[in-house]
């Protein structure tokens, strides 16, 4: 049965965003949008969520939280990039300690570009990742007993040269 | 004098009634708050989830605790419900809270070391008056089995007010809505991340959501035990103070503690204590 798409919890990562994103990000909480209708829910621990909703760009005193969160994350998961910063840094791109966004450190499922991005927009690439999240847990092994592989660590040999 | 069916009746069915509880919990929640609010059917989507994640230990131990805590929760309403022993029935679940704490123990985390101290510090703060009201239904009905002070025509109500105000007053702890939702909350009201659940996660996780389903149906059924003169009004009393139940938890902050436990103590002392001193006198003191 498909529960999973019925029940996204959300952990909510700020890297580096200006609060931009963050507050549209809470607007989808409010009575206005009210996204629990859907059975989202915003948990604020990585052990219990589902989706990985990530806010501004990286750098490399984020880099390691990000990386953490996502590992603490059970399987099956999906990051959703929100704004054009933790799309493709934005503009602090060129920034000297910005990585970029944040496909540089973690695999991504879903961008939602804008600055900042609206609620609707938000929502809607929720909705987009719960479709992708169905078709991860169809390829998991039986049970879900079985550990899937790890992400590996982003190490600063991959930087060198610059993180453009 | 122990019915057996009606412990397999609650074994089977008490986790459906206790979803259905959270859902409908939910969506009056959602409502007082201006929202739509999600499916009555909502907390079993979440548990069936939960089912369907990865199961990601920390401490393989915990597992076999979590397990534990769902026995017995199981164990004490299937006792309860069967009419049981009103005292082995607060002992198991005294027992079942310990081993979610020590579940939560097991794991070396702050956050869930945490969460496991204050689950202690409210077991600590609501036992006094649970064991008062087994003690008050005895004083009154002359039984400490369920099934006779269920079945008994005694008003226990009238007769131990007191002692009743004191256990709505626990009955928050115990349910974990505001303002005493301090080892752990349910849904959105974050605070030292989740408390006594932190570190448990996919099906482990889900097993704790359905233990708590039996849980708020036991809850449910020790209202009724002091209504147990009137079926009808007993139903009703059981819902009314459950929508107070959520009013209270929609209109109150979170509050530290040191006043959960010295509140809870103060309140036990002084109305469970006097109700039962005013028994013993009017009984003639003898």
């Amino acid at each position: 049965m498909a529960y999973l798409s019925k029940s996204p919890w959300i952990i909510h990562y700020d890297a580096s965003s200006c609060n931009g994103c963050d507050i549209e990000i809470l607007a989808c909480l409010t009575p206005m949008y009210d996204v629990e209708r859907f059975g989202i829910i915003n948990t604020g621990n990585p052990k219990h969520a589902d989706i990985f909703v990530v806010t501004g760009s990286i750098n490399e005193q984020n880099r390691e939280v990000v990386e953490n969160i996502y590992n603490q994350m059970p399987d099956p998961k999906v990051v959703v990039a929100v704004g054009i910063c933790a799309t493709s840094g934005g503009v602090f791109r060129e920034c000297y300690n910005v990585m970029g966004g944040t496909d540089k450190v973690i695999p991504v499922d879903v961008y939602v570009p804008g600055c900042a991005a609206r609620p609707e927009s938000i929502i809607d690439g929720i909705v987009t990742a719960l479709g992708i999240l169905e078709e991860k847990r169809k390829k998991m092994p039986l049970g879900g007993s079985e550990p899937v592989p790890h992400h590996k660590p982003h190490t600063n040999a991959d930087t060198k040269g610059g993180a453009k | 004098m122990i019915n057996i069916v009606w412990a397999i009746i609650f074994v089977l069915v008490a986790p459906v009634i206790g979803g259905l509880v959270a859902g409908i919990d939910r969506k009056i929640t959602a409502h007082m708050q201006g929202r739509v609010g999600p499916s009555v059917f909502q907390p079993f989507y979440d548990v069936g989830k939960l089912f369907e994640k990865e199961n990601a230990v920390v401490n393989e131990t915990q597992i076999f605790y979590v397990i534990c805590y769902i026995i017995f929760i199981a164990f004490t309403g299937a006792l309860f419900f069967s009419g049981g022993d009103l005292l082995l029935v607060v002992f198991a679940l005294t027992l079942a809270q310990i081993f979610l704490v020590l579940g939560a123990f097991a794991a070396n985390s702050p956050y869930s070391y945490v969460g496991a101290e204050r689950e202690l510090l409210q077991i600590m703060a609501y036992e006094p008056m649970v064991i008062l009201t087994a003690v008050g239904m005895f004083v009154v009905t002359k039984s400490f089995n369920v099934a006779d002070i269920a079945a008994s025509a005694t008003p226990v109500v009238l007769l131990l007010p007191g002692i009743f105000l004191g256990f709505l007053y626990t009955l928050t702890i115990k349910l974990r809505k505001s303002p005493f939702d301090i080892s752990t909350s349910h849904h959105a009201h974050q605070e030292i991340v989740k408390g006594v659940t932190t570190e448990f996660s996919g099906p482990t996780l889900g097993l704790i959501e359905i233990a708590h389903f039996y849980e708020t149906v036991f809850l449910l059924g020790f209202i009724y035990l002091f209504f147990g003169f009137n079926p009808l009004v007993g139903v009703i009393a059981v819902i009314v103070i459950y929508l107070l139940e959520i009013l209270l938890d929609n209109t109150n902050a979170r509050v530290k503690w040191q006043l959960a436990v010295k509140s809870s103590w103060m309140i036990a002392a002084i109305v469970g204590v006097i109700n039962l001193a005013v028994l013993y006198f009017l009984a003639g003191g003898a």
